[in-house]
């Protein structure tokens, strides 16, 4: 029953989160930490008392570390299917985390309507454990699109409009919502086409992920299926054809909603591949592996080059993200343990050095209500603290060794090369580009000649206590993350067994 | 044919809705009174909804050759009678209690008009002949006429009436010639005599095509499918809130019942080239109807165009006519019902008590979320279930089509779906977020404070309610149309 009311809390939190605010401001803040904070506790005990060796893989049934499972539409065989495994564990773990963060990051920085704020904060968190945690198709794509209409408000209403007016706020959170929605229907068809291919053969109309699992397909049908999946998952990554809502609505949105934004809705995109892409299909994503990799390196690529050509602070961390997100893609389609098991350790790694890379440009607008680079320089001797943790942070983003991002970028590479040799040594190439664009962040924005005189606030309590925990976490994971690697061991080795298995049959077939 | 009790008892519904508005009509002759109108055909409706219980109890049952009383005729008699008695509550609020404030000519014969307009409706669900089929539909057509018209002293309300009149009989002309090739090759005017005598020919003959054809305009007309919708944002706008509510809603569904069943029983309707006419109609309704919508700044014309592009998206389940076709009809037609209902019970609120015209402007909504947070509540829920997202009714009346549209591989339409959907998505959220934006200065209508405790606002929060709770639990809503279906 734990896992019901891990996706319950936020949506009730968030209710009383709005009722709250009738009393007080700063209740439904409280109220709002108190939610994520539980939120953040009970997955911290579930991963203390799991021992996660049970985990779904290719070749046998799947099986779950924690499973819940009620009939919810009969007429369709829908289920409210909800189990728990290594990856999603982790997954939760980084959504109660930021969870916390993003209430903390918000708590000057939002004044306005604080209440209906925090119900759709909330509510987005709610939808994105509920993502993790579906096992039902039915229900993953009713949390894939639920989680979309707060996210919407938490752009169009606390959003900043850019300075020079060519892209509004509205526009920004409107763009972001139709690719999203737009990908998303797609995503729907190829989920029914799915079960009804299964009904044909197996006359079970279902939605169950074990049951579709077992589905025999014809290869034509099984790409075609599967390209509906990427695209859906594709758009939310994002890959780099469809990468353009991305910029607008971190550049638009509110520091929290950057922070769930990159922190954690980009997450769903890679975990609904490797939970549903690569297992539901693994012959066709077998052979659509060398190009995703290509779209992969093409996103590394030319992620970086754009962020280097930005002047607004928080479009260059956005294109980052693309530039990042291109290595997991890499990662999830090369098929080794060591690459997958990579992906995991970078997933986790830049929603914690992304979200503190926003929250940090989120301070830096409080001080001086401007995101143009070019309007800053010269503020590491206007300010306390936080020139030195942002170079801390855009060190970890270059991948330096020591943070989580090097351990991460280093297992994708290496377990990459024994497939892909060229894609390693391009994608290799992109850790350069990455070391270029954070350090010019670092150059234009603290270094050079000052733009005025007078020293700017420091951080304070609660705003250095956030990023003292960050740099915390991010060197722990970079020294030691075995712990983490223990919990995703056995789910990633399941993902490896179905690739593995569909690249032999690909192999033998040639 | 003898008629029996059991003939009258299934009629009892319409009958008692007639009956109703005979009664309203002597109470309006006697004395004039608003309420008592109102109460009259309150009761009268509810009447008729229990008389379904009776009904279904001797359904399926032929009276005469006309009439055909079965499950299908009752759930669609059903949804009728519940959407006339909310656009009557929505009235009731719209036109003003007390006299002299409100709307200032008579008030009583709009309830009048709409019970012989929802008699017209009952009628029409249950048509299996072509007579009994325009019968149906003029009953339907002519009252609604003078509801539209109804604010006549306002200029955009004549006009209206006035354009819905003339184009109504163009298309009523158009159903009339259609029958009429129809009957010239067949022989027979019942729906399943035209079936069995034409199911031998493998291909039915050019007259029966061009006869379809004919009356498929004629409902095209009625539902406002492209090309023929170019009433429609200019009805919508120009009619009382609550009558344009009735014309979305009570109006369109017993055509579209009619339309299923004829469908259903017809096999002339599987001819390629009326299933080719059919596809053209519904790609180019959802997007005209999308893509015109966005330009829209007025509520009540940017409905009338969604409902174009919803009337779209229902006719891929028409098309592909197997599997779950009729139960995907069902459940789409009520999730719309509901949603439209709510839609519109919002404008008509907000409009409340009638001053010359209603609140329609967009940015007469700008910031109503910080003046009246549960009708804003109310209307962003339909617009997310108009557009389709969970938690909402909307979602699972989408899922159900996309879900025909897969069974029956229809790929080109579910493209136009998915993209008529991401264009829709656009000014849906246009609306929601007007409503939440700061407040401007200015502002001219505002519902009434109390209006949560009035007829209108409860049955609005029902509704709300509704839509929401079948978006998240919409098992007893799928048995129930599951049991509504078709019998051949």
């Amino acid at each position: 029953m734990i896992l019901p009311w891990l996706v319950l809390i936020p949506f009730i939190g968030g209710l009383l989160c709005w009722l709250a605010e009738r009393h007080s401001s700063t209740l439904p803040r409280w109220l709002a930490l108190l939610t994520m904070g539980l939120v953040l506790l009970i997955s911290l005990w579930l991963w203390q008392q799991g021992d996660f060796q049970l985990a779904p893989g290719g070749g046998r049934d799947p099986t779950w570390e924690l499973e819940f499972k009620h009939v919810w539409i009969e007429r369709f065989g829908i289920n409210l299917h909800l189990a728990l495994d290594g990856l999603s564990l982790l997954m939760i773990l980084l959504t109660g985390l930021l969870g916390v963060l993003s209430v903390l990051c918000s708590w000057q920085e939002i004044q306005q309507r604080v209440g209906f704020f925090h119900l759709n904060l909330m509510w987005i968190l709610g939808g994105v454990i509920g993502v993790f945690l579906a096992l039902d198709l039915f229900l993953f794509f009713f949390f894939w699109e639920m989680m979309l209409v707060p996210m919407y408000f938490l752009i169009a209403l606390w959003g900043h409009s850019a300075a020079d007016g060519k892209t509004s706020r509205i526009n920004a959170a409107t763009k972001f919502f139709i690719y999203t929605q737009a990908s998303g229907l797609i995503m729907l068809v190829a989920i029914l086409g799915l079960v009804f291919a299964n009904f044909h053969s197996s006359g079970v109309l279902t939605f169950d992920y074990a049951l579709l699992l077992q589905a025999k397909l014809d290869p034509a049908v099984e790409y075609t299926l599967m390209l509906g999946f990427f695209i859906a998952f594709a758009v939310k990554l994002p890959v780099v054809p469809l990468h353009s809502w991305l910029p607008d609505a971190h550049a638009q949105a509110p520091t929290a909603g950057s922070v769930d934004l990159a922190g954690i809705l980009l997450k769903t995109a890679a975990y609904g591949l490797l939970r549903f892409g690569i297992p539901l299909f693994p012959n066709a994503s077998a052979e659509f592996a060398p190009i995703a990799m290509g779209l992969g390196v093409l996103g590394i690529i030319y992620g970086a080059l754009l962020a280097f050509a930005q002047t607004d602070i928080k479009r260059l961390i956005a294109y980052t993200s693309v530039s990042h997100m291109g290595f997991v893609l890499i990662g999830i389609y090369s098929g080794t343990q060591l690459a997958l098991q990579g992906v995991v350790i970078q997933m986790l790694a830049h929603g914690l050095s992304a979200a503190a890379l926003f929250i940090l440009c989120g301070q830096l607008y409080e001080r001086l209500h401007t995101r143009d680079l070019r309007l800053m320089g010269g503020l590491w001797g206007r300010l306390n603290y936080l020139p030195g943790v942002m170079l801390f942070f855009a060190a970890a983003s270059l991948g330096l060794p020591g943070t989580g991002n090097f351990v991460g970028e280093f297992l994708i590479l290496l377990g990459t090369f024994k497939v892909a040799p060229l894609v390693t040594v391009i994608a290799t190439g992109g850790l350069v580009l990455a070391s270029v664009y954070s350090l010019i962040m670092i150059q234009r924005a603290f270094y050079g000649p000052a733009k005025a005189e007078g020293a700017l606030r420091g951080l304070g309590g609660r705003e250095l206590a956030m990023m003292l925990g960050l740099i915390g976490l991010l060197l722990l994971l970079g020294v030691y993350p075995q712990p983490v690697l223990d919990t995703s061991a056995a789910s990633m080795h399941g993902v490896q067994q179905w690739l593995a298995i569909a690249f032999s049959q690909l192999l033998s077939a040639r | 044919m003898d008629l029996t009790l059991h003939h009258f008892i299934a009629l009892l519904p319409l009958l008692v809705t007639s009956a109703t508005a005979v009664l309203v009509m002597l109470g309006i002759a006697w004395r004039r009174s608003h309420t008592q109108s109102f109460v009259l055909s309150v009761i009268g409706l509810n009447l008729a909804l229990l008389s379904l219980l009776p009904a279904l109890q001797v359904a399926p049952l032929q009276v005469t050759t006309l009439l055909v009383v079965d499950r299908f005729a009752c759930f669609y008699m059903a949804l009728i009678l519940v959407a006339t008695l909310a656009c009557l509550t929505l009235a009731h609020a719209y036109l003003g209690e007390k006299q002299g404030k409100g709307y200032p000519g008579n008030r009583e014969e709009l309830y009048l008009l709409m019970l012989l307009a929802a008699a017209g409706g009952l009628v029409l669900v249950s048509a299996q002949h072509l007579a009994s089929l325009f019968i149906g539909l003029e009953l339907l057509s002519l009252p609604t006429y003078g509801l539209v018209a109804y604010a006549f002293f306002n200029k955009r309300s004549l006009e209206a009436g006035l354009k819905y009149m003339v184009l109504s009989a163009a298309g009523s002309a158009f159903l009339l010639f259609g029958m009429a090739l129809l009957y010239a090759d067949a022989g027979s005017l019942s729906f399943a005599a035209i079936g069995t005598i034409l199911a031998p020919a493998a291909q039915p003959g050019p007259l029966v095509q061009l006869g379809m054809a004919l009356m498929l305009v004629a409902l095209a007309f009625k539902l406002s499918l492209v090309p023929f919708h170019l009433w429609t944002p200019d009805v919508y706008e120009g009619a009382p809130a609550p009558v344009a509510a009735f014309l979305a809603t009570a109006s369109k569904v017993a055509v579209f019942a009619v339309l299923l069943r004829l469908f259903q029983l017809s096999p002339a309707a599987a001819s390629p080239a009326l299933q080719g006419l059919l596809t053209v109609i519904a790609v180019a309704s959802i997007l005209f109807g999308n893509l015109l919508a966005l330009l829209q700044s007025n509520l009540k014309r940017l409905l009338g165009y969604s409902s174009i592009a919803h009337f779209g998206y229902l006719l891929v389940a028409l098309i592909a006519s197997e599997g779950l076709a009729v139960e995907a009809v069902g459940v789409y037609l009520v999730t719309y019902l509901l949603t439209i209902l709510g839609a519109f019970g919002v404008v008509t609120l907000m409009s409340t008590p009638y001053s010359g015209r209603d609140c329609d402007a967009l940015y007469e909504y700008r910031g109503l979320f910080w003046r009246r947070p549960y009708l804003t509540a109310v209307l962003t829920v339909m617009m997310l279930s108009l557009a389709g997202i969970p938690l909402t009714a909307g979602f699972i009346g989408k899922f159900y089509i996309i879900t025909v549209g897969v069974q029956a591989e229809l790929w080109w339409l579910l493209g136009a779906l998915v993209i008529g959907s991401a264009i829709g998505v656009f000014y849906y959220l246009r609306v929601m977020v007007t409503l939440f934006m700061v407040e401007p200065n200015l502002r001219r209508h505002d519902a009434p404070f109390n209006w949560g405790q009035r007829a209108g606002g409860i049955m609005l929060l029902l509704v709300a309610l509704l839509a929401f709770v079948l978006g998240v639990y919409p098992q007893p809503l799928l048995d129930l149309v599951l049991n509504a279906g078709l019998v051949q």
